[in-house]
């Protein structure tokens, strides 16, 4: 199958990840979205690798997971602790940083 | 008379022996009273016991040693007399290269022999006047600091290190000034006296620069080798400079206010420093830098112009003060404008500058003496309205005293009538209004000077009630009868087969004045001017003087009582235009410094207000700069085709 088909899924997934994050104030779904765009770049990784024929992609897909669940891990930690002071998920109520 | 009828011109020998033999150690004339300084003011109070007598030793043998010189001296031809002792190189910078050098010839012989002769007898008088006071081991450490100093500054073979002893003269005047510091009358003095010497010292070190400018040399031998070849204007610049140094230590108009305050020292001091030796290192500069003035008529026009209009303000002010010190003071201040005057007329008035400066000396400080002893038996009263009739219970203050009036009006044979004489015909060779200038300050001396010796030992009784005259000690009296000794037979002494001009011709050159009036007119003329004087004083005096000073009185009196108004005149253009340059600076650096910076500020203060509009705190809206960034390098990246 023709590697170009991957990379424009992969773009698709992207582009829609992107929307997600700028779009959501939901913090749960911004991550979903970062989430998606993250996996839109791992399935890139794997297409090219593949259609090179080296491991080298793979591998950067599997940093990428690792790397992926570790933020997971300290975003949804922060949202725990947002959540528990201001009894919302909204991002746009953590906005104390504001000039 | 040490007349010579026939015209003589002596020029300057400039020749200096490397010093050999026992002027290879003319350094210890300065270390000597160095060390006592030093003893007394760093010993602490351990030194009290021995400290005065310490501090009267140690000028008194560098009298004694400077005599041993004096008479090595005269046993050598004139043209190697100048000894030169360089003791290391002081500083050597490119081309600029001082030594650290003393000069001892016969000019300076003549200051070192009055500054330590004088000295020691003043060290000797001190001994009884601050006999209880206290703090006296500081004063006789001040004192020795003074004596070292004011050698210094005359032994010094170049302008550099001559500045050195003129400050350090300057800081010992203040430290004596301000000696009794619980008065503020005195701090305040000592500050005046300090601040007006830093304008004349100003022109001393502007001097100072413009000859290694012009010359690329400080020595007295460089400069009198190369003066020929400057210009007129640095020459005349150069004059007027070292004039301005001359006028702010010798108290010369116009920075002449600070002499009177200066009174407010101990009266031993206002007799060594503020008579005796300080306050003629004026004259003695103006002599030393004579290759200078002996090129530039303009400047030494200069020089008789402040001698001319000082020796006038200082004798109008002497006629009006009560207190006797500030009258003594302003006398001081008239002489010194004598000899300034004198200086200014070149090779004719050296000699005879040297001459006054010397024989004033004698009877100034003799009579300075006699006035701190005369304040020492009436509780330190100043005020001569307080004193009189009395010759009859100090005998030896009245005899020293009278002595060295006599000295001062130019009586002969006394000292004066020498000195000052010869000054008179050599003003009259110049020119009629500085030889005028000088006969007029003859006759208000002798006025005023007569009207001083009156109201303090004739006239009638105005004590205290607890007065109670008495003639002071043996270490005051003794040094009182020395220095009138002097002040009778210095004049003769130095005149005297022609004594001081053959001494010091070598060095300052010499020509004989030939006035336009015969000289023997002149002199009675003078004589007659002086017993006018005396004759006023008398009729006003000599029966009876008010007790309070009288108040309805002419402008001319105010004025004088008011010194001339000299320190109005200091307050008004200085004090007050100095308060407006302080203003209008103050408004220039809030404006216009001060605004720039604050302008800079602003500017950064709305730029910053205008990006932090950008920071809005929404996490989406840093999302999306960052996906515009990334978007825009990929396209920067796509275009440059990375």
């Amino acid at each position: 199958m023709d590697v170009t088909n991957y990379v424009i899924l992969a773009a698709i997934l992207f582009s829609i990840g992107a929307v997600g994050v700028l779009v959501r104030r939901n913090a749960i779904v911004m991550f979903m979205s970062i989430e998606l765009m993250l996996n839109a770049a791992n399935l890139a990784f794997v297409a090219f690798a593949q259609a090179n024929g080296t491991f080298d992609g793979q591998v950067v897909a599997f940093f990428v997971m690792v790397v992926a669940a570790a933020e997971v891990v300290i975003g949804l930690a922060i949202i725990m602790a947002i959540f528990r002071t201001r009894k919302t998920a909204s991002i746009d109520e953590a906005n104390l940083l504001r000039a | 008379m040490g007349y010579t009828l026939a015209f003589e011109a002596i020029s300057p020998i400039a020749n200096t022996q490397v010093a050999t033999g026992s002027f290879a150690y003319l350094w210890l004339l300065i270390a000597l009273p160095l060390i006592g300084a030093l003893v007394l003011l760093l010993g602490g109070s351990r030194t009290n016991s021995f400290g005065p007598l310490l501090a009267v030793l140690m000028p008194a043998t560098s009298f004694g040693f400077a005599v041993y010189l004096w008479l090595q001296m005269l046993g050598l031809p004139k043209e190697l007399r100048s000894q030169n002792l360089v003791l290391f190189e002081w500083i050597n910078i490119g081309s600029f290269q001082v030594p650290f050098g003393f000069q001892l010839d016969p000019l300076s012989m003549s200051f070192v022999l009055l500054i330590t002769g004088v000295g020691s007898l003043i060290h000797i008088y001190s001994l009884g006047y601050m006999d209880h006071d206290p703090g006296k081991r500081r004063f006789f450490g001040y004192l020795n600091l003074f004596v070292a100093a004011m050698l210094l500054l005359v032994l010094a073979d170049n302008y550099l290190l001559l500045y050195v002893g003129w400050e350090g003269v300057g800081l010992a005047s203040y430290l004596l000034i301000g000696y009794y510091q619980h008065k503020p009358s005195a701090a305040a003095a000592a500050k005046k006296a300090f601040v007006v010497n830093r304008v004349g010292d100003v022109g001393l070190s502007l001097a100072i620069m413009l000859m290694f400018v012009a010359f690329h040399t400080v020595t007295f031998a460089g400069i009198s080798e190369k003066a020929e070849q400057g210009s007129a204007t640095v020459l005349f610049l150069i004059g007027i400079f070292l004039l301005i140094g001359a006028a702010g230590k010798s108290a010369q108009v116009p920075l002449q206010s600070w002499l009177l305050d200066a009174m407010e020292g101990p009266t031993p001091v206002s007799a060594l420093i503020h008579a005796a030796t300080m306050v003629t290192a004026g004259v003695y500069l103006i002599v030393r830098s004579n290759s200078i003035y002996d090129l530039s008529v303009a400047a030494q026009n200069a020089v008789i112009l402040v001698g001319a209009v000082t020796l006038l303000a200082g004798a109008a002010i002497g006629m009006a003060k009560d207190d006797i010190k500030k009258a003594l003071a302003a006398s001081t201040m008239s002489q010194i404008g004598y000899m300034v005057l004198a200086a200014g007329l070149g090779p004719i008035g050296y000699v005879y500058a040297i001459m006054h400066l010397l024989t004033h000396g004698f009877f100034k400080a003799g009579m300075f003496l006699g006035a701190g002893s005369v304040m020492h038996a009436m509780n330190d009263e100043v005020d001569m309205r307080k004193y009189g009739a009395l010759r009859g219970i100090m005998m030896i203050t009245f005899g020293t005293f009278f002595v060295g009036y006599l000295a001062i009006l130019g009586v002969p044979p006394f000292a004066g009538f020498y000195s000052k004489d010869l000054i008179i015909e050599a003003a009259f060779d110049r020119s009629i209004i500085a030889g005028v200038a000088t006969l007029l300050g003859a006759g208000i001396t002798a006025f005023y000077m007569s009207r001083l010796i009156l109201m303090t030992f004739f006239s009638n009784k105005r004590w205290e009630d607890d007065a109670h005259p008495h003639e002071s000690g043996l270490t005051m009296t003794i040094p009182m009868v020395v220095l009138a000794i002097g002040s009778v037979s210095s004049g003769f002494l130095l005149t005297y087969n022609d004594a001081l001009k053959s001494w010091l011709a070598p060095v300052t050159g010499y020509q004989t004045p030939e006035p336009p009036i015969a000289i023997p007119v002149l002199i009675a003329i003078t004589l007659a001017t002086v017993l006018l004087g005396v004759l006023v004083a008398v009729k006003l005096y000599l029966k009876e003087a008010a007790r309070v000073a009288p108040t309805d009185v002419s402008i001319f009196t105010k004025a004088a009582r008011k010194d001339l108004y000299g320190d109005a005149i200091n307050e008004a253009v200085f004090m007050r235009g100095g308060q407006q340059v302080v203003n209008a600076t103050t408004a220039v650096d809030n404006s216009v410094v001060e605004g720039s910076v604050n302008f800079i500020g602003r500017i950064t203060l709305g730029l910053s207000s205008l990006v932090r509009a950008t920071q809005t705190g929404y996490t989406r809206n840093y999302a999306l700069a960052m996906l515009i960034g990334v978007a825009l390098l990929l396209l920067l990246a796509a275009i440059v085709r990375l």
